[in-house]
C-alpha cells in the first residue's frame, strides 16, 4: 500500500532528516510510528500525502509514485490530522471547517450530509457547530480536526500525536475509532508518544531514531525491548514495567483482566 | 523552608461574556509553596480558565462576569497590574514555540528581564544562573530553529525562571516531548519545587508522568472542583473518580483488586507502588 525505497531527505538547509529508509506499510493495518524528539517521524508522514518529496530515493502509494502526484490529488486517499491543531484549523464555524473538504472534494449532497452528521456526533461537537473552532479549548479543538478529516473517509489516515489534550473518554472514543477504520479496511499510521495508548491499541510499531528505522516489530516484541526503548527514548507501558519488577518476563499479560488474574494469583 | 499560602481561592466564579454558562463556579483552593499541584480534568472542564485568573488574563484580558477573589502571594488579582502578577507567577505554555521569539536562547531570556527595567549586571548574573541550573549553557548563542524540541522547553521555561516567580504554571509541559526527554523534565521541576521552594501547577492529562511528583491532586469537573487532596487519597479505591480521568494502569489494577478483597497498606499510583504491594 505504502512503500518506502531507499528514501533520503534532506532539509532546505542540507542537514538530512530521513536516512536509507525502506519501509512497507500493508493496506488495512495500523502501524505506529515512535521515537526521540528529532528521529524523523513527522518528515517521514509527510511524505506519504505528497507535501515532502524525497530527496533520493521513492515513495509510492498503490504503486504511484508521489512524485506524479500533488499534494490535493494525494489527500483525497491520504488524510492527515496534524500535531498542533492551530496548523490546521481556518474556516470561520466548525460547521464551515468540517464541510470544507467534502464540497472541495465534489461530493454528493447526499453524501456531504451524512458524513457531517456522523462526524458531528461521533466527536460530540454539536453544540459548537456554529461557532469559531478556534475559540474553542485545546482538545476540543483536536476533535474538530479529526472530525473534518475523517469526514471525507480517506482510504489512509495519519494521526499524528491525536491523544494530546484529550481526556480518558476521548482516548476510548478515538480508540474505538481507530480499531472500527480498521474493521472499514482502512490503513491507518500513527505518531504518538502516549505508550499508554499505544499499548491498548496493539499497532505494528515502526521505531526511529535519528533519522533512521531501528526496529519494526509488534507491539509486545518491541516494548519488551528495553535496550530498544533506551535507544528511541521510550519508556515501556506500565503494565511490562509491573510485571518485569514482579519477574514475570515471558507471559506478561496483554489486557487489564488477565493482569488481574495474574496478580491475584501471585498473592495466593 | 517554611510552607506558604501562594494562591487562594476564595468564591471564585467566572462567565465569559461570549458564554451564557458559568465556566468555574464557587471554587475555593488554597495551593502552597514547595509543593506540585496537578491539575487535571475533562476537556472544556475550566482549567485553562483557572490558569488565566492566576495570571491575572482574566479579568484584564478576557471580559466577563467574575465574582469573589483570587489572592496570589498576598495580591488581588482583581485589582493588580499586570506588571505585578507578572513579577509572581510563570507561566510556561504547552507549546514552546509560542514563546521563544528571540533570536537567540541569551536573547530570549533576557527579554523578560529587561522588560522588568531591572539593571545589566543583574541581568546577566540571572541568565548565567538559570541557563547552568536548566544544563543549556551551551545553547546560549543557538537560534530557536537549532534547537530540538526537549531544548526549546527548556528555553522557554529559563526565561520565565528568570524572572525568579514564586509560582510556576506548566500547562501540559510533556505532551511535546518523548517520554525519556518528559521524565528528564519532571525530575529537573521537582528539584526546582523543593530546592527554591516554588509552587508549580501542571495540567497534564496523562498522570502516569506526572503523578509521582504531585503533592496533590486537583480534579475540575463542570467547572467545579471535585477533589483536592494527594493523589493517593483522590484514588484511593472507596472513592468514585470521574470516568475523564486517565487513571494510570497500576492505579487502576490497585482499585479493581482492592474492590474485590485484596489487602494494600496504601492506594497506589504507580508502579514501584503496585510491585512493592504485591512483593509483600
Amino acid at each position: 500500500m505504502i512503500k518506502f525505497d531507499n528514501v533520503r531527505y534532506n532539509h532546505p538547509d542540507g542537514t538530512n532528516a530521513l536516512d536509507n529508509i525502506s519501509l512497507d506499510i500493508p493496506e488495512e493495518s495500523i502501524t505506529a510510528i515512535v521515537g526521540n524528539n528529532g528521529a524523523g517521524k513527522t518528515t517521514l508522514v509527510k511524505h506519504i500525502n505528497g507535501l515532502l518529496k524525497p530527496s533520493t530515493g521513492t515513495v509510492s502509494i498503490k504503486n504511484e509514485d508521489t512524485r506524479n502526484s500533488s499534494v490535493a490529488e494525494l489527500s483525497r486517499n491520504v488524510g492527515m490530522v496534524f500535531q498542533n491543531a492551530n496548523h490546521q484549523l481556518f474556516a470561520d464555524t466548525v460547521k464551515n471547517e468540517i464541510l470544507f473538504g467534502l464540497n472541495n472534494f465534489g461530493f454528493n449532497e447526499e453524501f456531504i450530509r451524512e458524513r457531517y452528521e456522523f462526524v458531528i456526533e461521533l466527536f460530540k461537537l454539536r453544540k459548537y457547530e456554529d461557532i469559531s473552532p478556534l475559540k474553542l479549548s485545546g482538545g476540543e479543538k483536536k476533535r474538530v480536526c479529526l472530525a473534518s478529516v475523517l469526514a471525507w473517509n480517506p482510504e489512509i489516515l495519519i494521526l499524528d500525536e491525536p491523544t494530546v489534550g484529550q481526556d480518558e473518554l476521548q482516548k476510548t472514543v478515538l480508540l474505538k475509532f481507530i480499531n472500527q477504520l480498521h474493521s472499514n479496511k482502512k490503513t491507518v499510521i500513527v505518531i504518538s508518544h502516549d505508550i499508554e495508548f499505544l499499548w491498548r491499541l496493539q499497532p505494528n510499531i515502526v521505531t526511529m531514531s535519528d533519522g533512521k528505522i531501528i526496529e519494526i516489530g509488534n507491539s509486545e516484541s518491541i516494548f519488551k525491548n528495553q535496550e530498544l526503548m533506551e535507544q528511541v527514548g521510550i519508556i515501556p507501558p506500565q503494565i511490562i514495567k509491573i510485571f518485569e519488577g514482579l519477574k514475570i518476563k515471558d507471559e506478561i499479560p496483554l489486557s487489564f483482566e488477565e493482569s488481574c488474574k495474574v496478580i491475584k494469583n501471585l498473592r495466593n | 523552608m517554611s510552607v506558604k499560602e501562594l494562591i487562594r481561592f476564595n468564591n471564585f466564579s467566572f462567565r465569559y461574556n461570549s458564554r451564557d454558562d458559568k465556566i468555574l463556579e464557587d471554587i475555593n483552593l488554597s495551593i502552597k509553596s514547595n509543593e506540585i499541584t496537578v491539575l487535571a480534568g475533562p476537556t472544556g472542564c475550566g482549567k485553562s480558565t483557572l490558569l488565566r485568573a492566576i495570571v491575572g488574563l482574566i479579568p484584564n484580558m478576557y471580559e466577563g462576569e467574575y465574582t469573589g477573589d483570587v489572592i496570589v502571594d498576598g495580591i488581588k488579582i482583581r485589582d493588580a497590574e499586570i506588571k505585578e502578577i507578572a513579577k509572581r507567577v510563570g507561566f510556561v505554555f504547552q507549546n514552546p514555540e509560542n514563546q521563544i521569539f528571540m533570536f537567540s536562547v541569551e536573547r530570549d531570556i533576557a527579554f523578560g528581564l529587561e522588560n522588568l527595567g531591572l539593571e545589566q549586571e543583574i541581568i546577566k548574573k540571572r541568565i548565567s544562573k538559570i541557563m547552568k541550573t536548566l544544563n543549556i549553557t551551551h545553547l546560549a548563542k543557538k537560534a530557536p530553529h537549532e534547537l530540538s524540541d526537549g531544548q526549546k522547553q527548556r528555553t522557554a521555561l529559563a526565561g520565565v525562571l528568570a524572572m525568579e516567580p514564586k509560582i510556576l504554571i506548566l500547562d501540559e509541559p510533556t505532551s511535546l516531548l518523548d517520554p525519556k526527554t518528559a521524565m528528564e523534565f519532571m525530575e529537573l521541576i521537582n528539584k526546582l519545587c523543593k530546592e527554591e521552594g516554588m509552587s508549580i501547577i501542571i495540567v497534564e492529562h496523562r498522570l502516569d508522568l506526572v503523578l509521582k511528583y504531585a503533592d496533590k491532586l486537583i480534579v475540575l469537573s463542570e467547572g467545579k472542583v471535585i477533589s483536592d487532596d494527594t493523589p493517593e487519597n483522590v484514588f484511593d479505591y472507596k472513592k468514585d473518580i470521574i470516568p475523564e480521568l486517565s487513571v494510570p494502569f497500576s492505579t487502576k489494577l490497585y482499585r479493581e483488586l482492592a474492590k474485590n478483597q485484596m489487602k494494600f497498606t496504601k492506594p497506589v499510583t504507580g508502579v514501584e507502588d503496585m510491585i512493592r504491594e504485591v512483593m509483600k
